[in-house]
């Protein structure tokens, strides 16, 4: 059984104040940042969006990996309704993130795009998770599918940190801010608009997958009801 | 134990004895390594200030490709006759059956790296065969016939078939090109191996965690 409505309507509501609340400190209530050159300082407020989306990203294909591996050992339906609506999200926070990145990189490296290891690999993640639909809808037995899926949701998650520290090893001129003992990099005020921005984007997440379990769930019960009628 | 290992042995010698006679995995990636490499040095010819720059890019990019190419054969014999099933039905660890037909790819791969490596070394003026360079090559093959055998059976039972196995393959196989490519560049600029401690370190790490992840899943792959 997915998540009641009750419970969805609820985390939709939740999730609907937060993001507001999120926007209204990212655009108004944090201050501008001092230590760059005034033209970027408004650019430099995607960082409330485009952090948080990179983060929910992981976040998501965490859970993916998480649920396939649940799936693996028992087979049960609900892993693998699990592991495609929250891969589904990420390749969505993905191309947010990347999205987002895209605007900021503009004004500040006068650059749409580079081929920092960084960007790159980030976009290998996007490739990985849509390799993993792709092979998805390559298979017609439900049974097959999911198991599969579930092996790629694995080696798919296992590869991530391992390219990541192969771009560590590569010079990388992304800003490395993932590190809270330096307060992320951020001057006083910012820092709350930053937590709560991650905290924001983590409940949207909860709710959009909330949504996306109760949708899975209604299409199984409809797929079952079919088959039991024809 | 020893049961255990005459299985593998078994699946690779069956491999070893029909590629022997059909040699249709050998040809087609000993002669598409050709022709990629024919291609590469039309692209790179009066543009490039010293051919050494691009060889690292152009061995490994190779090898990739044509591995794709013989590893999307491994299943295909075995599904379109049949014997996978007569593979699955024998009373025997299915895992040994992985760990053979890796062994297999394995060496289809490295026969073609040998062959290939001549071919560089004339091409584009390169000296590439030195025991360094072989010992990351075999590394970076280790890593790519663990990763690739498993999702050669992923892919061949999909409707796409091997046309899925790059796509799925080449972004999971990432950490391993940017560590072969970055170490033979380190070795043609004059690094001795122990320069290279962390690249071979990511060899080994990716190499055992895929090849134990990929010994795990293989059940879950070939169960019908």
């Amino acid at each position: 059984m997915g998540p009641s409505r009750r419970l969805v309507a609820g985390l939709n509501l939740l999730a609907l104040l937060a993001m507001l609340a999120a926007i209204y400190m990212a655009l108004v209530q944090a201050p501008d940042a001092t230590n760059i050159v005034p033209e970027i300082r408004p650019a430099q407020r995607i960082i409330y969006f485009h952090v948080p989306a990179a983060w929910v990203s992981m976040l998501a294909f965490l859970v993916t990996f998480l649920a396939s591996l649940l799936y693996l050992r028992s087979s049960h339906v609900r892993w693998d309704i699990w592991a495609r609506s929250s891969a589904e999200i990420g390749i969505g926070f993905t191309l947010a993130a990347i999205a987002s990145g895209s605007i900021w990189a503009k004004p500040a490296w006068n650059t749409w795009w580079t081929w920092d290891p960084r960007l790159t690999t980030y976009t290998i993640v996007l490739l990985l998770y849509i390799a993993y639909f792709m092979l998805r809808s390559a298979i017609d037995e439900p049974g097959r599918r999911a198991r599969f899926g579930a092996v790629y949701g694995i080696f798919a998650f296992l590869s991530v940190p391992l390219t990541f520290m192969s771009i560590r090893w590569w010079n990388t001129i992304h800003p490395v801010i993932l590190d809270p003992s330096a307060d992320f990099g951020l001057g006083p005020g910012m820092t709350l608009a930053f937590v709560f921005g991650n905290i924001a984007f983590s409940i949207l997440y909860f709710a959009l997958l909330a949504n996306r379990l109760r949708l899975e769930w209604t299409v199984e019960r409809v797929a079952a009801l079919r088959e039991h009628l024809l | 134990m020893k049961r255990y290992l005459q299985v593998i042995w078994a699946v690779l010698w069956k491999d070893l004895r029909i590629e022997s006679r059909t040699k249709d995995v050998f040809t087609s990636m000993a002669v598409f390594a050709v022709l990629a490499l024919l291609i590469f040095n039309f692209a790179f010819e009066l543009r490039v200030p010293d051919k050494a720059m691009v060889t690292p890019g152009v061995l490994w990019v190779t090898v990739a490709f044509a591995g794709v190419l013989g590893l999307g054969r491994a299943f295909i014999t075995e599904k379109d006759k049949g014997s996978l099933a007569g593979l699955l039905l024998a009373p025997v660890d299915r895992s040994a059956v992985y760990f053979g037909k890796m062994l297999a790819n394995l060496l289809f791969i490295l026969v073609v790296e040998l062959f290939l490596l001549p071919l560089i070394t004339i091409f584009f003026n390169v000296p590439l065969i030195t025991p360094a360079l072989l010992l990351i090559l075999l590394l970076g093959t280790i890593g790519f016939a663990a990763v690739g055998t498993t999702f050669s059976a992923l892919a061949v039972n999909t409707r796409a078939r091997e046309v899925l196995l790059p796509v799925l393959l080449f972004p999971v196989m990432l950490p391993v090109l940017v560590a072969g490519i970055r170490s033979t560049i380190g070795l043609l600029e004059g690094d001795t191996l122990a320069d290279l401690g962390n690249w071979l370190q990511l060899f080994l790490f990716y190499d055992l965690l895929f090849l134990v992840v990929a010994f795990l899943t293989f059940d879950y792959v070939v169960e019908e």
